[in-house]
């Protein structure tokens, strides 16, 4: 097989097609919505969002009903809760936020045990197959990851300056507890949508990990959702030909491309790298070398 | 030099107070606050921590509803005319690590006017250029908000007021922190916007300050203790009443100085801070 076959060759199966779609939009998709959870500080709340969608998920599916409207009510429910808990409660937010989704998700876990037929279905949930995305799925990931990027385009100025300083943006008209709850309910989609390409547990990774990693490489808003978007695609890419070639699990392995991105960013990257420290003491090193 | 009452026309007053008392949960931090401020003030408020200060800011920017009484900002309820208000709120509950240029931060102040889904423009960019020469930042315009000294953030988001163009600015300790030349020049600043009828409310912790450069003061402490011209800053009974022990008087020709123990806790330059939650994510 040459060079070309390589790339070309998983390209002739439906599969292969459907699931590199879905996750090049669910990374861009994750990537933008990553950089207001890094910006934020809201990855707990990303990881308790996704863990909340799963008890929704099961009660869709005892009811038969189609499990994306279950997992977005749930997610989208609890991520407009802890909104409300964070302006609202007298409780340390974490705190809150820690016992709401392990409760969601046991909720979610006990319902799962009581089902007594074929469960791969959820169980697929859980973990995340995005070669096994069908297309009309992949219809909703497009339409729905389109919604998202679409309003948060419309409304970026406002994000920004609602995000860094919520009090001045407050003052001088901006809604800034509309914008909050739109943002939270805006995560839930993009978190509903990712579910199914990598997983309940590793989607809160494609909501950090590349804008993290972007956070590392540039120091403007924009750049940094641009960045984060394009290191999520190459993450997305590469993770799914490795999979494919390597009979290894498709979400996994694109989480772990994400990851290795991230540690890259960090030993060679020009604001943070171990090498960009090292620069400079790097004179004297040589000369004590020359020395010994 | 300054201290004198400017003689303002105002017809109505910027603000007006009336049995205001505001909370957060059951903790009053202000009681039945009665207040006019008009046009054209320069206002200082100040007392001790804890007093109410940032809190007196917050109702007159509507981000604290009263839970009794009535506020009047510029001729409405808080928040009816928010496009003329400027609010800085305190250094430390900024993120420094943002990714936002100089440049970046001072085009927020343009936003609430252009609206939804309006990209700025040559007006926006000249507003920005002018509020950056008027502080002194034109040459930062480029450089990373965190990349600047304490100083030069608070001459940034003055300059982020100025390009908001309003009627009028809350500032919480727009003078905390920095160097003597800053000060002068952001006062500077503040005294030039009053002449031309803007009317500045700013918290401070420099009684100097305040005595010097404002024309008038609030002495907050739970509750407003006294209003009047700055001068009465130097009040040695009303400053006890204000900061009750915590202010020492050291005798003197000019009759005494002035030590405050509690003047300096706002002083050092916040590290990353996880204010997220305070401010509702």
């Amino acid at each position: 097989m040459d060079a070309i076959g390589v790339v070309t060759d998983p390209l002739s199966y439906g599969f292969m097609q459907r699931g590199l779609l879905a996750a090049v939009l669910v990374g861009i998709v994750c990537a933008v919505m990553g950089t207001f959870v890094v910006l934020k500080g809201l990855a707990f709340i990303g990881d308790a969002v996704s863990h909340a969608a799963f008890p929704g998920l099961v009660i869709a599916f005892i009811l038969g009903l189609p499990l994306y409207i279950g997992g977005a009510v749930a997610s989208v429910g609890t991520a407009l809760a802890i909104g409300f808990v964070s302006r609202r409660g007298r409780l340390r937010f974490d705190t809150t936020v820690g016992v709401l989704f392990a409760g969601m998700f046991a909720l979610g876990i006990v319902l799962f045990s009581t089902i007594k037929n074929y469960v791969a279905d959820l169980l697929g949930y859980l973990l995340g197959n995005v070669l096994g995305i069908s297309t009309g799925d992949l219809l909703q990931v497009a339409l729905l990851g389109a919604v998202v990027l679409a309003v948060v385009v419309v409304l970026r100025k406002e994000l920004l300056y609602a995000t860094f300083d919520p009090l001045g943006a407050a003052a001088s008209g901006l809604p800034v507890g509309f914008l909050e709850y739109m943002l939270l309910a805006l995560l839930g989609v993009t978190i509903v949508v990712s579910i199914q390409a990598v997983g309940i547990v590793m989607v809160v990774a494609m909501l950090v990990t590349p804008a993290a990693t972007a956070q590392l490489l540039v120091s403007r808003f924009e750049r940094l959702m641009i960045v984060a978007a394009v290191l999520a695609t190459i993450a997305a890419v590469s993770g799914l030909y490795v999979s494919f070639y390597l009979n290894l699990a498709s979400g996994a392995s694109i989480v772990l491309v994400e990851t290795l991105l991230f540690l890259l960013a960090l030993t060679l990257g020009p604001r943070t790298g171990l090498l960009a420290a090292r620069a400079r003491p790097e004179g004297g090193g040589g000369g004590r070398a020359s020395a010994g | 030099m300054t201290g004198a009452t400017p003689v303002v026309a105002a017809a109505w007053p910027a603000v007006h107070l009336e049995g205001v008392t505001a909370a957060y949960g059951t903790r009053v931090a202000l009681a039945d606050v009665t207040l006019d401020i008009p046009r054209g003030s320069l206002l200082a408020v100040i007392g001790p921590n804890g007093a109410g200060k940032s809190t007196l800011l917050k109702l007159l920017a509507g981000l604290l509803e009263p839970s009794t009484g009535t506020v009047d900002v510029l001729g409405g309820p808080p928040g009816t005319h928010a496009h003329d208000v400027a609010y800085v709120p305190q250094a430390e509950t900024v993120d420094w690590d943002f990714p936002v240029t100089v440049g970046e931060v001072v085009m927020m102040g343009r936003y609430p006017r252009l609206g939804i889904g309006r990209r700025p423009g040559r007006e926006d960019r000249a507003a920005v250029v002018s509020a950056l020469e008027t502080v002194g930042m034109a040459a930062e315009v480029d450089r990373q908000i965190g990349a600047l000294s304490g100083g030069q953030r608070r001459r940034v988001f003055l300059a982020r007021a100025l390009a908001a163009d309003p009627e009028l600015y809350l500032l919480d300790e727009p003078v905390t922190g920095v160097d003597a030349t800053t000060q002068e020049e952001l006062m500077d600043v503040l005294e030039a916007e009053t002449r031309a009828g803007k009317t500045v409310v700013a918290s401070t912790h420099d009684l100097i300050c305040a005595a010097q450069r404002f024309h008038q003061a609030a002495f907050v402490n739970g509750r407003i203790v006294a209003t009047g011209p700055a001068e009465m800053v130097l009040d040695r009974d009303l400053l006890s009443d204000t900061y009750g022990g915590h202010v020492l008087i050291l005798p003197g020709d000019d009759g005494g100085r002035l030590v405050l123990d509690d003047a300096h806790h706002h002083d050092q330059a916040p590290g990353r801070e996880s204010h997220h939650h305070e401010a509702g994510v």
